[in-house]
């Protein structure tokens, strides 16, 4: 059964570089036309289901705006 | 208390150490290298910081980050030295932490030679790095007055997180004299509030620079800064007066140009001419307020230095046209006389002062005689 | 999508304490933000925080001070070493870093920087090569390729004037003094992992008081670049990979066995 996660990207950092997008091993991530951070930018967001929590996004994001979430439960099956 | 015979880098460095020095970082250069000689064994025997730098360059800056630590700290250099050091020294200021220099000055412009000389006053009082600044620039004429000045300095750029220099020439550095070395001062063992010496959990974070990008943020610093420098305008003047309560006219010279300009003095008063020696200590800040009450009663100012008339243009503008002013120097590293100087106090007695012309193309045109009598 | 409640989730990855939660100046995808995570996230997991003091140079992260929770000072252009030794011999207790850029570090600050090293100072310098001056707006550099094109060489990098580049972590390697300097890249992730593993390393020299040491991270710059950031990512991997290669120059063998 694959990981389950998600991630929260915070919009006062953010600045649509999209690096997450083009790294994200599972491609779902995509900039949110419908909104605009304070600086003028699409923040990045999930769009669809289907994110591990692998953290990848994290690793590549410049502004340290993403926090990365992965299921309890499914960490304690990896530990059986 | 005792008098010892000390070399005048030596009694630099050692003063230091008495005030309190905590880190010392310098490079070789004649005529002041002995300070850093000395410092390189005195400082690691009581476990303070010496290091010799890659270059002038290197020291200034290491100074800097030192003093942005919280540390008592000095270099010392001659005139090509300082010219490199001018970047880091308005940084030092821009950045308003406390640090001392010491400029042992040389014959130049250029390499120049390692004579003494006095052609260091315009880029150190005058100008030199960029921006608007004033360093406290006092200079000391032998080498016990330049023992206090060296003691008392670093409280003083504390007092106002500001830059001390103690400009001397070469020799004064390198002549011995007896003196009086002052008490051993203990170190600090607790570091400034505002200095990056690392919160250890203790308190806000400090940050220490000096950009200020927005110009009005900037333009605040400067006032700051101005304001700073108007209250050691009116605490730090410091001269000495020889002969002068009853003096028709006066010598004014700095450092070892004065010094040599007092022996003409008490030889002109011994021939009866009323002749009295003004001494600026501090010529940042300079004594613009004794020397414009000076010109409400001389007949005139005879300026001595070993440059082409740097203090020369100070002493003008205090004088404020009062008085006629009279010049005279020796440049390169050569050094006046005091026979050569009582020649001149005599002439103005005998034949008065001129009024016309610049006293500095007067100069010029008796100084090329003299270059090719001697 | 269904919204998850990550009260009950794990937190695999977040914005690191030592670096200020503040919007930064560089420019979108420029991977001085990833340094500067990767530094912070190594000071915490260190725990070097409260002993750490900074000196920030003179480039696109002048203003470096903005973003670390730590002392921090400025330095003249290049400087940085040199201030960094100045603050190193008054509390050798502390942890010291420098952070520079490519015309910082090897341009007007060449001399500091070879002698900080040669004399083994415990420092570690954090050295962003991206091929050219950032801030001024893309000038020439020390580490601009061979006919690559900048604004102070439009017909691409002529060496038969202007020479070639500097391979600084190459150069300052000879140096007896270094501890520890190797050169990663951050074009993707796993090379940023390695970076973080590089710069773990070179905090562990400076704790361990075995000198001199710096990590070389190839990085990015989109702007002057004239690419989007992930374009850029790639350029770096195809331009600046064969001339500036990834790899450990000096270790230490006080830190050989070091894993992380």
């Amino acid at each position: 059964m694959p990981l389950s996660g998600t991630i929260i990207v915070d919009e006062n950092l953010c600045k649509a570089c999209e690096l997450c997008i083009v790294n994200c091993p599972v491609q779902v991530i995509a900039l949110d036309k419908n909104r605009i951070t304070p600086r003028g930018f699409h923040p990045a967001a999930l769009f669809k289901e289907g994110c591990t929590g692998c953290g990848t996004c994290a690793v590549v994001c410049p502004e340290a705006a993403i926090t990365v979430y992965r299921e309890k439960h499914v960490e304690k099956e990896r530990n059986a | 208390m005792s008098r010892e015979l000390w070399k005048g880098n030596e009694a630099i460095a050692e003063a230091a150490v008495r005030a309190g020095l905590q880190a010392y970082f310098g490079y070789p250069i004649t005529p002041q290298t002995e300070a850093l000689e000395y410092l390189s064994w005195r400082l690691p025997e009581l476990g303070r910081a010496f290091l010799q730098a890659e270059s002038e360059l290197g020291a200034i800056n290491m100074v800097y980050g030192a003093a942005c630590a919280g540390a008592r700290t000095m270099t010392t250099t001659s005139s090509p030295g300082t010219s490199l050091m001018m970047e880091g020294l308005s940084y030092i200021a821009g950045t308003e932490v406390p640090m001392v220099l010491v400029d042992v000055v040389r014959g130049g412009p250029g390499l120049g030679n390692i004579a003494p000389a006095q052609g260091d006053y315009n880029q150190i009082v005058h100008g030199g790095g960029h921006g608007d600044y004033h360093p406290i620039v006092l200079a000391p004429a032998s080498i016990q007055e330049t023992i206090n000045t060296v003691y008392e300095i670093f409280d003083i750029v504390e007092k106002y997180r500001t830059i001390g220099i103690v400009m001397v020439d070469g020799s004064i550095g390198q002549m011995m004299e007896p003196v009086a070395l002052p008490a051993m001062k203990e170190v600090r063992k607790v570091w400034p509030s505002w200095a990056a010496s690392a919160t250890e959990g203790k308190r806000e974070r400090n940050v220490l620079t000096s950009i200020y990008l927005d110009p009005k943020q900037e333009e605040i610093t400067n006032l700051r800064l101005m304001k700073t420098w108007q209250e050691i305008e009116k605490n730090e003047i410091r001269y000495k007066e020889y002969f002068m309560e009853d003096a028709k006219f006066a010598v004014v010279g700095f450092g070892s140009a004065g010094r040599v300009a007092l022996s003409a003095v008490r030889a002109a008063r011994a021939e009866g001419i009323p002749v009295g020696l003004f001494r600026p200590i501090s010529v940042s800040p300079f004594p613009k307020k004794q020397i414009f009450d000076l010109a409400q009663r001389l007949e005139g100012f005879f300026v001595v230095e070993m440059n082409s008339g740097m203090m020369l243009d100070d002493v003008l503008l205090a004088s404020q046209g009062r008085i006629p002013v009279e010049f005279y120097g020796r440049m390169g590293g050569v050094m006046p006389f005091p026979d050569e100087i009582l020649r001149e106090i005599r002439l103005l007695h005998a034949d008065g002062w001129k009024n016309e012309g610049h006293p500095r193309d007067r100069w010029l045109a008796k100084l090329e005689t003299i270059v090719k009598e001697e | 999508m269904t919204t998850m409640n990550v009260e009950d989730m794990q937190v695999i990855y977040q914005h690191p304490t030592s670096l200020l939660d503040i919007h930064t100046h560089y420019c979108p995808g420029c991977t001085h933000g990833v340094a500067h995570r990767l530094v912070a996230e190594v000071i915490d997991e260190m725990n070097l925080r409260d002993q750490c003091i900074g000196v920030a140079s003179v480039g696109c992260s002048v203003f470096a001070y903005n973003y670390f929770d730590f002392d921090f000072i400025q330095s003249p252009h290049g400087r940085a070493p040199a201030m960094a030794t100045g603050v190193k011999r008054v509390h050798p207790g502390k942890i010291v870093l420098t952070y520079q850029g490519d015309g910082d570090m090897i341009s007007i600050g060449t001399g500091e920087i070879t002698h900080a090293a040669a004399r083994g100072e415990n420092i570690t310098v954090i050295f962003i090569n991206n091929a050219n001056y950032g801030m001024t707006g893309g000038q020439m550099a020390p580490t601009t390729l061979p006919g690559q094109k900048t604004t102070s060489s439009p017909k691409g990098r002529d060496v038969e004037q202007a020479g070639y580049p500097i391979r600084a972590s190459e150069m300052l390697a000879t140096l007896d003094g270094a501890g520890y300097i190797a050169r990663r890249s951050l074009h993707d992730p796993k090379n940023i992992r390695l970076a973080k593993k590089a710069i773990r390393t070179a905090f562990e020299a400076q704790v361990r008081g075995l000198g001199f040491s710096m990590v070389e991270l190839l990085s990015t710059c989109p702007t002057n670049w004239h690419l989007a950031p992930a374009a850029a990512g790639k350029w770096l991997e195809e331009n600046m990979l064969p001339y500036f290669p990834l790899g450990d120059y000096k270790v230490h063998t006080a830190l050989k066995d070091l894993k992380f």
